[in-house]
């Protein structure tokens, strides 16, 4: 993609910040401001960071006649009627060879919002994709109404939900995986308890005319830092969660990336998604190759692409994330093996620079989430 | 004794004092790369060539190779920077040196820049 970066409603924000702007899906996003990646992410873990995640694709989907959900169902294996209004679910895509399209967060819109609604957000590299996807398939059933209009932010933290209580009344009730509209001075937001840190916070999306007021309104509390994409990946990676086209991708099923909970048990029952046939026969039968943490000894990072070698020497799979955790102080990576060298505490070797790095395999996640109950 | 500094395209400096050279990143790479988190140094009496690659430096976010500005043989690498990475953003043109070398050739130190070609270097390429 050689055009040229799209700004997000932040990007003024981001430079005055000192944001050091980088291309990624289309945008030019900060990948850190001066504090750097470590304080960065330390930040988050410790106190509360804000991100702007703008790029990321948010739409409605309205239902035409029947139940929005039992549309969206044919497209998903989630189970996305059984949403109560305001519930929101991590579900996937699929092709119809099982394969993941993308990855997604969609709630049942809160009443506030309208009803027989949903509400869809996508990354950013696949949003494009998606809607088309998604309005094609559902012709007749469901319309989509991208929010292009609409900035999206990620406050994310222990001190996450004090900071944000202090803008948005009663955000402080809302459950793990919980949406609602609230109203940030006087600019109605609609907010979700969820993220891509493991830490408590929130996902608010605001209109895009707002939203460097509002930024900055969150940005002056004590407690909050930017923090950029460099961070954003180090503390999803140490959090065990998949990056879609790295760790997930349209070859992999959600039973190979260790996301067979995304596939309802009533949906099992009926197998009525995409891909099926290969889901159902690898959740009976188990998958050929696993999703896992890997854990390099010593502190050279592995990063993507480096072969995964059994005490052979023979090929057993591939990293597709790797890198440096920040609060794991040490190198973090997960990719697929042969599911035979799966199990939690199997020595592995990492090709690193044409040299083998001995490591194991890790239970994921590096880091323990500390969502709210 | 005299001293000189020259720096590369690379953004890299090298020290001369007499016949010893020593090498590490400019302010500049290190405010590029980020929080550095793991370097691999040369073994000293490994004989490196101009432009090969001497050590590797990583951030969180990335590898990147350290090649050697002149050839020679390497006296010693920085022991420091393996417990304190850091020094590497922190003095990256003093203590977070990366390694020496004794000189090979002292006239492939007339192709490097000095501190005034190099910082119009910067001007024209950052």
């Amino acid at each position: 993609m050689s055009e040229t970066p799209k700004h997000t409603p932040l990007y003024d924000l981001h430079v005055k910040l000192g944001g050091r702007m980088v291309p990624f899906a289309g945008y030019a996003m900060p990948v850190q401001y001066p504090a750097g990646i470590l304080k960065e992410h330390a930040h988050t873990r410790e106190a509360a960071g804000f991100f702007d995640v703008s790029h990321m694709g948010q739409a409605f989907l309205d239902g035409m006649d029947g139940d929005v959900a039992a549309a969206f169902e044919t497209l998903a294996p989630g189970d996305v009627a059984g949403l109560a209004p305001g519930r929101q679910r991590y579900s996937v895509l699929l092709n119809d060879n099982g394969g993941i399209m993308d990855d997604l967060m969609v709630a049942r819109a809160a009443p506030a919002l309208g009803q027989n609604r949903l509400f869809l957000v996508v990354n950013a590299s696949m949003k494009d994709a998606d809607f088309t996807h998604i309005e094609t398939k559902l012709r007749g059933r469901a319309t989509l109404a991208r929010l292009d209009d609409r900035a999206l932010f990620a406050l994310q933290g222990p001190k996450a939900v004090t900071v944000l209580a202090r803008h948005a009344t009663g955000v402080e009730a809302l459950a793990f995986m919980e949406t609602g509209v609230f109203d940030i001075a006087g600019v109605r937001c609609f907010i979700s308890r969820s993220g891509y840190t493991g830490e408590d916070g929130f996902e608010i999306s605001v209109p895009a005319a707002a939203a460097h007021q509002l930024a900055e309104k969150l940005l002056a509390e004590p407690e909050v830092a930017p923090i950029g994409l460099g961070a954003r990946d180090s503390l999803r990676l140490e959090a065990g969660l998949c990056l879609y086209g790295h760790d997930i991708d349209a070859g992999t099923s959600p039973i190979e990336a260790g996301l067979a909970w995304v596939i309802a048990k009533r949906r099992r029952q009926a197998g009525d998604f995409p891909g099926a046939g290969r889901i159902l026969k690898e959740l009976a039968e188990g998958p050929a190759r696993r999703r896992v943490g890997i854990l390099p000894e010593g502190r050279a990072p592995v990063r993507e692409g480096a072969e995964i070698l059994n005490e052979k020497g023979e090929t057993v799979g591939v990293v597709t994330s790797g890198g440096f955790g920040p609060t794991v102080n040490g190198p973090i990576a997960m990719g697929y093996v042969v599911s035979a060298f799966a199990a939690v505490g199997t020595p592995v070797q990492l090709m690193l620079r044409g040299k083998a790095v001995a490591g194991s395999i890790a239970a994921l996640p590096f880091t323990p989430h500390r969502y709210v109950k | 004794m005299s001293e000189k500094i020259y720096y590369t395209k690379e953004h890299e400096w090298v020290r001369v004092e007499g016949n010893i050279a020593t090498i590490g990143i400019t302010d500049f790479a290190q405010s590029q790369l980020g929080d550095v988190v793991f370097v691999e140094l040369p073994e000293a009496g490994r004989d490196l060539k101009a432009g090969e690659a001497a050590a590797v430096v990583e951030s969180v976010k990335a590898a990147s190779e350290v090649f050697a500005p002149v050839s020679g043989k390497v006296t010693q690498a920085n022991e420091a920077l393996v417990d304190s990475f850091s020094l590497i953003n922190e003095a990256p043109e003093s203590d977070g040196w990366f390694f020496k070398l004794e000189l090979a050739n002292t006239g492939e130190l007339g192709g490097l820049m000095d501190r005034a070609a190099y910082d119009d270097f910067l001007k024209e390429h950052a």
